[in-house]
């Protein structure tokens, strides 16, 4: 039996109206409470932020094309990696899955009608868009140049807009805080009666794993940042070591948050995997335990990993040697993953579609990035490389490698759940080969780079490191080659694709329980969830 | 919010659930926003515990004491009013949260009245002010500064909460829900909550 040919389930005939038909109007976007639709405007913005910050990243990368000056000026080049962070760290990856399909598809997964506070869900869109809207502005207040991680005393002293980028920041903290409380009320009060914790679709899992650090991580940041700011504006010297400041208490502050903040970003693209694969293979996950707590696990162990990014910032070796095995507990919880998703695909009835490809890309690329993330949260090791391009290729690995193939999984995945369109099979593939090889190209020059030696930062780099560069940048064309086809051939398909019926991948999964696109309602008539979500031995119709 | 269910909930319960987890969440991330300042707090005071002293020795006690009675009786008259609510005198729980409101303001005037006093006395955020002409221990500059961020944040909390205690009793005149009141007290307490770690940390040596 082919995907094809499986019975649409009870209760998915498309319906009459769907969410994006049933009213067109701007009113009737801008001040939606509908969680498709917020979702939706969550996924635009935050695709525009990721356009922008891919531009400073291609510029960076044609930087280096050769030594000395290329295109750009020291300053301007400083002002381009801050702003390439800040941007693809606060404005994209955070709340692209969560806000964008998380918003979309929890609730259909368990079969509500909506989120719990649908106000504050838009409400969390405006503070976004204020908080993105700041820190663009400060391009024109002179820029950014202190890197994204704001380190004191520099970030207090520099001539540099920092004032309203950290504002911009502590805003968007706050649309992150409303969404996570949301998502955690909606899990906890919103589900069908009868569907139990244990048969949620591991989606939901991962975005309440990522809602619960959403909302103790982003606090602390905002404090940290809240004094950098005062510092930097009023001169209150709380991080001036001439005042008997402490900046290595910053770092501690900043990275309270912004380590976890990297679990925020890729546990939902975890999330998306665990969906994606069984769908995929026709089959029920190897382990639903195994995943669900390693997932709780790395929202819980990712709080007390953040001393390993300052291990040359004075830290005893003690201290070193614990986060630096709590680390690798993080490790362990995700290969507990990877092993559990392989042995999901072993003996599956693989189709081997393009969210698929997506998943076997995030497989690759974020093994790699998490065994030499192993490999940096040991100190011996660490001393060698930190600052250097090593930690950039490591991280780059881990933040695109898996958030972002989890993000366009994600979007080939439901792409038709949102629009009951589908796109055009044959450009996906060469646009996931494209992003795909570009990626490794780009990246794992700068391993070596890293390893050779080259800071990462710097404006200008010897000869000898030249020919990796060259390798590196060229590998970044192709990456945004393939990422410029993404939206065409969806555009294309939204508009002229072919319909793809209510459940085109023949998923057990609830969301796909109806019509696609979904009713404003979310689900015609009573909902039926009595089979599980991953259950693909019983049949499902009275037919089949 | 009116005691009618929003229609993407089924019934009243489960409203009243959502509201209280979700602020409960909420009330997390406050503690941990806090929390990192207790954290600078911490280590700038073990960097310089004499400093700490001097200041905290300074410091208005008498004011920061009469502080914490104040918040102290606000959130048990809260507490009160929540209970009458439950009993269902309605009309009684309204005036035990508007007298809430009243001491949030008692609160922030008694606070405003110690920052007047300190800037008087010429003491600034970072360390500026005629105060540290005459006081130069390494370090007193951040313990004030951390006093003036700490209590600052937290009057910004007691004013937004006066005004969210002070909107809840003029909706319960106008028949509002019982864990709307609950939420609003959950969060006063929290406020309160607060200030039992500030008082001992800026005022009690």
């Amino acid at each position: 039996m082919t995907i094809a040919d499986l019975p649409i389930p009870p209760g998915a005939e498309p319906s009459a109206e769907s969410f994006l038909g049933a009213k067109t109007t701007f009113r009737s976007w801008a001040l939606t409470t509908d969680h498709k639709r917020i979702g939706i405007l969550f996924f635009f913005a935050t695709t525009l932020m990721l356009l922008l910050g891919g531009v400073f990243a291609m510029l960076i990368r044609i930087e280096h094309l050769t030594p000395g000056p290329t295109i750009m000026s020291e300053e301007t080049y400083d002002r381009m990696f801050t702003l390439h962070g800040v941007i693809m760290v606060w404005l994209f990856m955070i709340p692209s899955i969560p806000a964008a399909f998380g918003n979309f598809i929890v609730p259909l997964q368990i079969g509500a009608t909506e989120v719990a506070f649908p106000r504050l869900n838009l409400a969390s869109f405006y503070v976004y868009l204020l908080g993105a809207t700041i820190v663009i502005a400060s391009l024109f207040y002179g820029g950014i140049d202190t890197g994204w991680t704001f380190y004191v005393p520099y970030s207090s002293h520099t001539p540099a807009a920092v004032l309203p980028t950290v504002t911009g920041i502590f805003i968007v903290g706050w649309s992150s805080i409303m969404t996570g409380v949301n998502f955690i009320a909606t899990v906890h009060t919103m589900r069908l009666r009868g569907l139990r914790w244990m048969r949620l679709p591991l989606f939901t899992w991962a975005i309440y794993g990522t809602s619960i650090i959403q909302i103790l991580a982003t606090p602390v940041l905002a404090m940290a940042l809240t004094v950098v700011g005062l510092d930097h504006a009023f001169d209150w010297g709380l991080f001036d070591p001439a005042r008997g400041g402490d900046p290595v208490l910053f770092q501690h502050l900043f990275w309270f948050y912004s380590h976890p903040a990297v679990y925020i970003m890729v546990l939902p693209a975890m999330g998306v995997v665990s969906d994606v694969i069984p769908t995929f293979a026709r089959k029920n996950p190897y382990s639903y335990s195994a995943i669900v707590y390693s997932t709780m696990g790395i929202a819980f162990v990712g709080f007390l990993t953040w001393g390993h990014h300052m291990f040359v910032a004075g830290m005893s070796t003690f201290d070193a040697g614990a986060f630096g095995v709590l680390s690798m507990m993080v490790a362990i919880f995700s290969a507990i993953k990877v092993f559990t998703w392989v042995a999901t695909l072993y003996k599956g009835s693989i189709a081997l579609k393009t969210p698929l490809l997506y998943v076997f890309a995030f497989f690759f690329l974020f093994t790699f990035g998490g065994m030499t993330g192993v490999a940096v949260a040991t100190m011996s090791l660490d001393v060698h490389w930190h600052d250097t391009y090593f930690v950039v290729a490591h991280f780059h690995f881990i933040m695109v490698g898996g958030t972002f193939t989890g993000f366009l999984a994600a979007l080939h995945y439901w792409m038709p759940k949102v629009t009951g369109r589908m796109y055009n099979e044959r450009w996906s593939v060469v646009a996931w080969a494209l992003v795909t090889g570009g990626f490794v190209v780009t990246f794992t020059p700068q391993f070596f780079l890293g390893n050779g030696g080259m800071p990462r930062r710097y404006y200008d780099d010897p000869a000898r490191f030249q020919s990796l560069h060259v390798i590196s940048t060229v590998g970044s064309w192709a990456l945004a080659l393939g990422m410029i086809l993404v939206p065409i051939y969806m555009t294309y398909a939204f508009f002229r694709g072919p319909k793809s019926g209510p459940n085109p991948w023949g998923s057990r999964s609830f969301e796909w329980r109806t019509a696609s696109p979904p009713p404003e309602r979310n689900f015609e008539g009573p909902v039926d969830f009595s089979i599980d979500a991953y259950d693909y031995t019983t049949p499902q119709t009275e037919d089949a | 919010m009116t005691a009618a269910t929003r229609d993407h909930f089924a019934t009243l319960e489960q409203q009243a659930q959502a509201v209280k987890l979700a602020l409960a969440a909420f009330l997390a991330s406050e503690a941990l926003l806090f929390t990192a300042i207790f954290a600078l707090v911490a280590a700038y005071q073990s960097d310089w515990p004499a400093a700490f002293r001097v200041g905290i020795e300074h410091n208005t006690r008498v004011l920061g004491s009469i502080n914490t009675g104040v918040l102290l009786v606000s959130s048990t008259i809260l507490a009160v009013g929540v209970e009458t609510y439950r009993d269902g005198r309605k009309k009684l729980a309204a005036g035990l949260t508007f007298a809430t409101a009243a001491l949030g303001v008692v609160f922030l005037v008694i606070k405003l009245t110690e920052y007047a006093e300190h800037f008087h006395e010429g003491i600034y955020p970072g360390g500026r002010g005629r105060f540290f002409l005459e006081h130069t221990e390494h370090g007193l500059p951040t313990f004030w500064t951390l006093y003036y961020l700490a209590t600052g944040l937290h009057a910004v909390h007691v004013t937004i909460g006066t005004a969210v205690v002070g909107w809840r009793g003029y909706r319960l005149l106008r028949g509002s829900s019982l864990h709307a009141l609950e939420a609003t007290a959950l969060y006063w307490h929290l406020v309160d909550v607060i200030w039992l770690f500030l008082w001992p940390i800026f005022y009690l040596a």
